[in-house]
């Protein structure tokens, strides 16, 4: 199954960083879960999860490099379908928690379907454009199939309700298409449908995705409710500066200031703790891993193999960089966990799963000639 | 050829990659930037929030709802609560502020190392509780030794208070602190750790109306910890007032009457299910839950072999003895085995097979009526009625008397007591029913149980006609501003199968029962005023479990019989219905018959 040639083309580079990055989030995790250890309960051993997460994530990321990521191409639609259906029935059968019906739970797995069909989805756009990419770009007509297959996850995941994902879905499929080209026309018609739809979303959002937006627009408007978030990690992360106060020394995360410390929050406690020297490093680590990975899309001989790579490091792009702009305070907290640092067991398989997914592309890149 | 054009090179994706890069290259510029801006820049007046002026969150506990009786007098309020805790992070040396704190207290310092101890991290800002509800006294010394004692903290919370300590302690329940499994069932949101929550009585029954709703508050904090400045505050909605339907007036009464007995005495407005008193005794102080109990304390209420921690009114399940009269006396007549006029002879005993059954009085009533046998309480009377009627037609009554189940007062752990039938016995003993036992159930004894106050919604619907109401013990629930939130109306829960005529029969035999001399329940007349009651003396002796429950207790007391007595009063227009249950009181009308008495004069206010 395994050629000495696949071996010899692995892609060493894109492994370490992967697990560089994780790793730099189970030190975090454990300084966010010991400081906090006696609030959070049987939290406190969400580094300890987090390694668990880790290790079986790498497994599936060696597992997803073996066979040819053709075998994608060929089995796009079921892929596809079946993460559909799994996002259907946790709207059916779903766990509730705190009013979002986001989590399918099989036994003593929990898993969110929304964190796979961000993957599916990728996989059944490259499939897609690669079949029909040319120069000039597609037009409104040609892209019907595309729009619905976006449509259909957007809708059920805002159904769960989970703005946050659902967003980073849009994105994914919309940084793809653009891409692979679309008519100028074309990209202006589907903006305007974008604002049109934001505002009339705005009608249908919950009360508190209301708040969060409005309070992102003027923190200092309700500083104890939807803006503390954003006021605390603003003074965790600015309070780190230049050399950070030391690992395990953030009072900010001490003092439990910060909300969500070891989710979305995650990377203020790295901030605080290392300061702008560390949080830099940190990005420096991300900015590298999605070049690497459009990197993998350029040397892919073969159009799926490279809008396939470029869809997935889109995925790990947006959810780096709305995570990290939400914390700093660019954007509304939207919920978006930061990929390979945040604790969570469904981000962190399918973040490692994409890169697997890369590994895979990046290793058959001299199979495939034109 | 047209495909041909249409296809691109790798060229052509190269160059699409590059301006994907360029996008991502300035989004994470921009990032970086930020994070510059907020880490270099404004670095160090981020600092200086973090350090000295932290803006922290602090959950305000929502005060409970207040407790009163029908008429608006205060039973149940909150006082403030003093508590002493340690920043450790702040205090330097934790154990040795701890130590000073135990010195000046004059208190041993193990248990607050104890405390202390059970914190992980002594670099922890979070306050560790060592003391609650500390006196003011205390409050002052630690005030005047603030510079010795860095890192101790005073805070306030409210506490329960109890104004009427024992009084009605069955009825309003107490307070237990929240445990770990409760806050993670989702079933309390809105609570925290260390809160108290109801644990017994309306305390637990109405929790979701007393909790209110949390509050919050930004506050600042300087270095060490302490509160500089309050910057904006949600103030908490205090829970809900519940008006009893209890009179608190009766209760004391009824308390008083109680006292060094053991029992329980209960009483109903008949019209509308309203109880106007439950007193069980012995009683409990509700305000050790909330102060802190020990372990001896909690020892001694748990093992006390009279079980203060009961409430006999609802969980005391009892042979009904000849109060049960009056449920076999509707069953005869409406069946028809007897009539009004069916006369009975009592020798002073009934021969039942090879069995001699005895009138409680050994020379006999002689001729008997139904009316009579009420009145004077004839065994061999009822023998005969329970003989022609078979225990599962009895059975029937008696359910639809509301026995054998529970009324469905809103207060936990009511027990259901227990109405034999002969599958009953089948399935639970393996033995078929003897025809005997249906004399001992006709007259109350036998496998009957009943709680005190199954027999007063019994009482309560002969008073009113018929109808068993579901018994109320909140009148209604008005948020703290004082409007209404909820009014409990009466909810009818069944009815005597009775006709008018029977029950006609039978009030008047209750009647008599208490206002002719011969009558049971001579004891229990009032001058001016119409009572209507029936006697029950329940034979304890032979009754092998409850030996074996107190093997050490005093034979004489123990052998003693229990003593009921149910009325309701006035008889024409009843305004008060009550069940007195004395355990090991001797007989009904002695024991029982006076407190019934006094307790209805109380509530009637005569002399």
């Amino acid at each position: 199954m395994i050629d000495r040639r696949l071996l010899e083309h692995f892609d060493w580079v894109l492994l370490s960083l992967t697990l560089v990055l994780g790793g730099i989030g189970i030190l975090t995790l454990y300084s966010a879960a010991t400081a906090n250890a006696d609030i959070v309960g049987v939290k406190g051993l969400v580094h300890l999860k987090q390694s668990y997460w880790l290790a079986i994530g790498t497994g599936i990321m060696i597992l997803l490099a073996l066979f040819s990521y053709r075998w994608l191409n060929r089995l796009a639609l079921p892929i596809y379908w079946f993460s559909i259906g799994l996002l259907v029935a946790v709207l059916f059968v779903g766990k509730e928690v705190s009013g979002s019906q986001r989590w399918l739970i099989l036994g003593p797995v929990s898993f969110q379907p929304s964190e796979l069909v961000k993957i599916s989805l990728v996989i059944i756009l490259a499939r897609h454009f690669s079949e029909s990419v040319s120069e000039e770009g597609f037009s409104l007509v040609e892209l019907w199939k595309p729009l619905i297959w976006t449509l259909i996850p957007f809708v059920l995941i805002v159904k769960q309700p989970d703005l946050g994902t659902s967003l980073i879905v849009l994105l994914i499929a919309g940084s793809v298409t653009i891409f692979v080209k679309i008519e100028r026309r074309t990209l202006l018609c589907l903006t305007g449908a974008g604002i049109l739809g934001s505002a009339v979303g705005w009608f249908f959002l919950k009360e508190y995705q209301k708040l969060r937006i409005l309070a992102f627009l003027d923190p200092e408007g309700d500083p104890l409710g939807a803006g503390y978030h954003i006021i605390q990690s603003k003074i965790a992360v600015g309070s780190g500066m230049l050399f950070g106060k030391g690992f395990l020394k953030g009072t900010q995360n001490a003092l439990s200031f910060l909300p969500e410390h070891h989710t979305d929050f995650i990377f203020s406690v790295l901030a605080e703790e290392w300061g702008f020297l560390g949080a830099a490093l940190v990005i420096s680590l991300y900015v590298l891993l999605v070049i690497w990975g459009l990197s993998v899309a350029v040397r892919s001989k073969e159009p799926f193999g490279t809008i396939l790579a470029v869809g997935l490091t889109s995925m790990i792009f947006w959810q780096a960089f709305i995570n990290l702009a939400m914390v700093l305070a660019l954007l509304p907290v939207v919920g978006v966990p930061l990929p390979l640092i945040s604790y969570g067991g469904s981000s962190m398989l399918v973040s490692m799963g994409a890169i697997g997914i890369l590994l895979n592309i990046s290793m058959r890149r001299f199979l495939f000639k034109e | 050829m047209d495909s041909y054009l249409h296809t691109v090179d790798s060229d052509w994706y190269r160059q699409r990659v590059s301006g994907a890069l360029i996008c991502v290259l300035a989004a994470f510029l921009i990032i970086l930037v930020r994070l510059y801006y907020l880490q270099v820049v404004e670095g160090p007046e981020f600092r200086r929030q973090s350090q000295n002026n932290c803006v922290r969150l602090q959950g305000i506990p929502p005060p409970r709802g207040l407790i009163f009786d029908r008429d608006g007098v205060l039973l149940v309020e909150n006082r403030p609560c003093f508590n002493i805790s340690i920043v450790p992070r702040e205090a330097k040396n934790p154990k040795g502020v701890v130590n000073k704190l135990a010195e000046l207290l004059d208190i041993t310092p193990e248990p607050l190392f104890a405390r202390l101890a059970e914190v992980r991290g002594v670099r922890s800002f979070k306050p560790v509780l060592l003391r609650r509800d500390v006196s003011r006294d205390v409050v002052a010394i630690i005030e005047a030794y603030k510079l010795d004692l860095p890192g101790i903290v005073i805070t306030v919370e409210p506490s329960r208070h109890y104004l009427e300590g024992k009084r009605a302690s069955h009825l309003v329940g107490y307070l237990g602190e929240i445990s770990g499994e409760e806050l993670k069932s989702g079933c309390f949101p809105d609570n925290r750790i260390r809160d108290f929550i109801g644990r017994f009585g309306v305390e637990k029954a109405y929790e979701p109306y007393f909790h209110g709703r949390r509050g919050e508050q930004q506050i600042e904090v300087n270095a060490l910890g302490q509160l500089t400045r309050v910057l904006k505050t949600e103030e908490a909605t205090p829970g809900n007032n519940i008006y009893l339907t209890l009179d608190i007036r009766l209760q004391r009464k009824a308390e008083a009457l109680l006292s060094g007995k053991v029992g329980a005495a209960v009483a109903m407005d008949p019209s509308n299910g309203h109880i106007l008193a439950m007193a069980s005794s012995p009683a409990f102080d509700p305000n050790v839950f909330v102060e802190g109990m020990t372990y001896e304390s909690w020892n001694d209420l748990s093992s006390n072999r009279f079980r203060p921690m009961e409430n006999k009114a609802i969980q005391g399940q009892y042979p009904p003895a000849s109060t049960y009269k009056i449920v076999t006396a509707i069953a005869g007549l409406e069946e028809g085995v007897i009539t009004e006029h069916t006369r009975v002879f009592c020798p002073g005993y009934y021969r039942y097979g090879d069995r001699t059954f005895r009138c409680w009085k050994r020379g006999g009533h002689g001729f008997m009526k139904i009316t009579d046998a009420l009145v004077e309480s004839c065994d061999v009377f009822f023998y005969q009625v329970g003989e022609k009627l078979g225990v599962d037609r009895l059975a029937g009554y008696a359910k639809a008397c509301g026995l054998g189940l529970p009324t469905g007062v809103d207060l936990d752990k009511e027990a259901k007591g227990l109405v034999p039938t002969s599958w009953w016995k089948l399935g639970r003993m393996g033995v078929p029913w003897q025809g005997g036992e249906t004399l001992s159930v006709a007259i109350g004894q036998g496998f009957n149980l009943v709680t005190p106050i199954q027999m007063l919604s019994l009482i309560s619907a002969v008073a009113n006609g018929g109808i068993r109401y579901k018994p109320l013990v909140v009148r209604r629930i008005e948020s703290s501003d004082g409007s209404l939130v909820k009014k409990e109306v009466p909810v009818p829960s069944g009815r005597l199968s009775v006709s008018d005529k029977t029950l006609e029969i039978v009030k008047r035999s209750l009647m008599d029962a208490v206002n002719k001399p011969r009558g049971t329940g001579w004891i229990a007349r009032i001058a001016g005023i119409d009572v209507a009651g029936k006697t029950g003396t329940a034979q304890v002796v032979g009754m092998e479990e409850d030996n074996k429950e107190n093997p050490v207790e005093s034979e004489h007391l123990h052998l003693r019989d229990h003593a009921w007595f149910i009325a309701f009063a006035p008889a024409e227009q009843p305004r008060v219905a009550v069940a007195v249950l004395i355990e090991h009181g001797g007989h009904g009308s002695t024991a029982a018959g006076p407190i019934a008495r006094e307790m209805i004069k109380t509530y009637l206010k005569v002399n």
